[in-house]
């Protein structure tokens, strides 16, 4: 046996509820963060992302809050981010229950906040959160909630992304991302062959299908979504099922 | 039941003491020499980098204190840093020195697999032992780790009672007299991490 594949719901809120919608436009109620992350612990998620996608400073106290009590909810690791901008803030977000730290554009403004949050957390507790998108003959970096392009290849990111202090890499297909065609395969294989950390794929998912693809195809450690479980298209139960079926190795019982 | 937390600033001490709280169990935590002298039953829950425990445990004079309740008997439970601490010495600082009361240094996991090792991984029983009671090569434990004590050639020194494997075969459990130790986080490892806990805890009940 070996390390098994990782289901990853993700929590995208506005601090305080878990909101669903396309680019921060249309946001619809989507549930009580903590109700969830109860549901899905009993279900079999292997970990728990909760995302601040609004990321006020204003509001910043009721995402912290949000997080305790999400926590309080878990038997299982949970990241947590969404607009870190300092070592700071990601003490303030780790000291509320998360294991994990999840950053992004502020990172890619200035690489060394990895090696600080690395430093006081361990490698471990830092997520590299990289929103991709395929631009002429490569992937783009993409930051400010993936609408704005930071000009940087993502490949040759992740990698610089890892040797800075990041532990595991969280990649987001803007392209796939809300469209429930399947995981960008090319973007996670990529990134899993030029790092030596976890890959988290994301953006894309819909059928059980799609999952073993990221697996086997795209060499992902771990792969996330989001509206698929909280509306129930997908159970984590039978995605497992599915999944072990096609040899994939994944934590039962659950 | 009393059980006390070694507090030397971990992000995981929270998650310990909430996982205790829904097996109905209290806990305190312990910052200073006195409250771990007054210790009944005691954790160190660790993660992160191997200098910052060593170096709060001297910083804050924690050391001694912890040292004596080991040696004199009461319960102790590592989690992850805190198995490593108690080898002589680690790869991943080098210039530290550890509790010492195993021989042996903490190595960095070989390259040839993906670092950290994290995720969920089995283990392998080599003895059986209360505190693995119910649990099977087929339970599976949450990892979040670089370094770990990889396996001494002398078995019978060894306190090893269970090992997991991430590119090289490494200490999962350990288990001598009073002192037991975990690499993995059983605060985060779902069922057969509370049944950990609660198999450490049964005895002192």
């Amino acid at each position: 046996m070996s390390l098994a594949h990782r289901i990853i719901p993700c929590l995208d809120t506005d601090g305080a509820r878990v909101v669903k919608g396309v680019n921060f436009v249309g946001l619809r109620d989507a549930g009580d963060p903590a109700e969830l992350a109860a549901r899905y612990n009993a279900e079999g998620a292997d970990e728990l992302v909760v995302l601040d996608i609004a990321a006020a400073r204003d509001r910043r106290p009721t995402f912290l809050e949000t997080i305790r009590r999400v926590a309080a909810e878990l038997a299982i690791p949970l990241t947590a981010g969404g607009g870190v901008r300092s070592l700071d803030e990601a003490r303030s977000v780790i000291r509320a229950g998360a294991d994990k730290v999840t950053v992004n554009t502020a990172a890619v403004e200035r690489p060394e906040l990895l090696t600080e949050l690395s430093a006081e957390f361990g490698a471990q507790a830092v997520v590299i959160a990289i929103d991709a998108k395929f631009k002429n003959d490569h992937w783009d970096v993409m930051v400010r909630g993936g609408r704005e392009s930071a000009n940087q290849n993502a490949i040759a990111w992740a990698q610089r992304a890892a040797e800075s202090g990041a532990g595991e890499i969280l990649v987001t297909s803007v392209d796939r991302d809300g469209t429930q065609i399947g995981f960008d395969i090319p973007l996670t294989r990529a990134i899993a062959a030029a790092v030596n950390v976890p890959v988290i794929a994301s953006g894309g998912a819909r059928l059980p299908q799609h999952f073993a693809e990221v697996f086997r195809e795209g060499q992902a450690d771990a792969a996330l979504a989001a509206s698929i479980f909280h509306d129930n298209i997908q159970s984590i139960r039978e995605l497992k099922q599915f999944l072990a079926t096609q040899n994939i190795e994944v934590r039962f019982p659950c | 039941m009393n059980v006390t937390l070694l507090d030397y600033g971990a992000g995981n001490v929270p998650s310990v003491q909430r996982a205790l709280h829904r097996q109905g169990i209290h806990s305190e935590r312990a910052t200073t020499p006195a409250q771990i002298s007054a210790a009944k039953i005691l954790i160190l829950p660790g993660v992160g980098h191997y200098a910052a425990l060593i170096r709060a445990l001297d910083d804050q004079s924690l050391r001694q204190p912890l040292l004596e309740k080991i040696n004199e008997g009461t319960p102790f439970l590592g989690i992850c840093l805190g198995l490593q601490a108690l080898f002589a010495t680690s790869e991943e600082a080098p210039q530290l020195t550890g509790l010492q009361i195993f021989p042996g240094q903490v190595e960095k996991l070989p390259q040839t697999a993906k670092l950290p090792h994290m995720g969920w991984n089995t283990l392998q029983l080599s003895s059986e032992s209360p505190l693995l009671d119910g649990i099977s090569h087929q339970d599976y434990f949450y990892f979040a780790h670089s370094y770990a004590v990889t396996l001494p050639t002398d078995r019978s020194e060894s306190p090893t009672i269970a090992t997991s494997h991430h590119g090289k075969k490494f200490i999962a459990v350990l288990e001598h007299k009073n002192i037991c130790a975990v690499q993995f986080h059983p605060e985060k490892s779902g069922t057969p991490g509370a049944r950990l806990l609660a198999n450490f805890l049964r005895p002192h009940s």
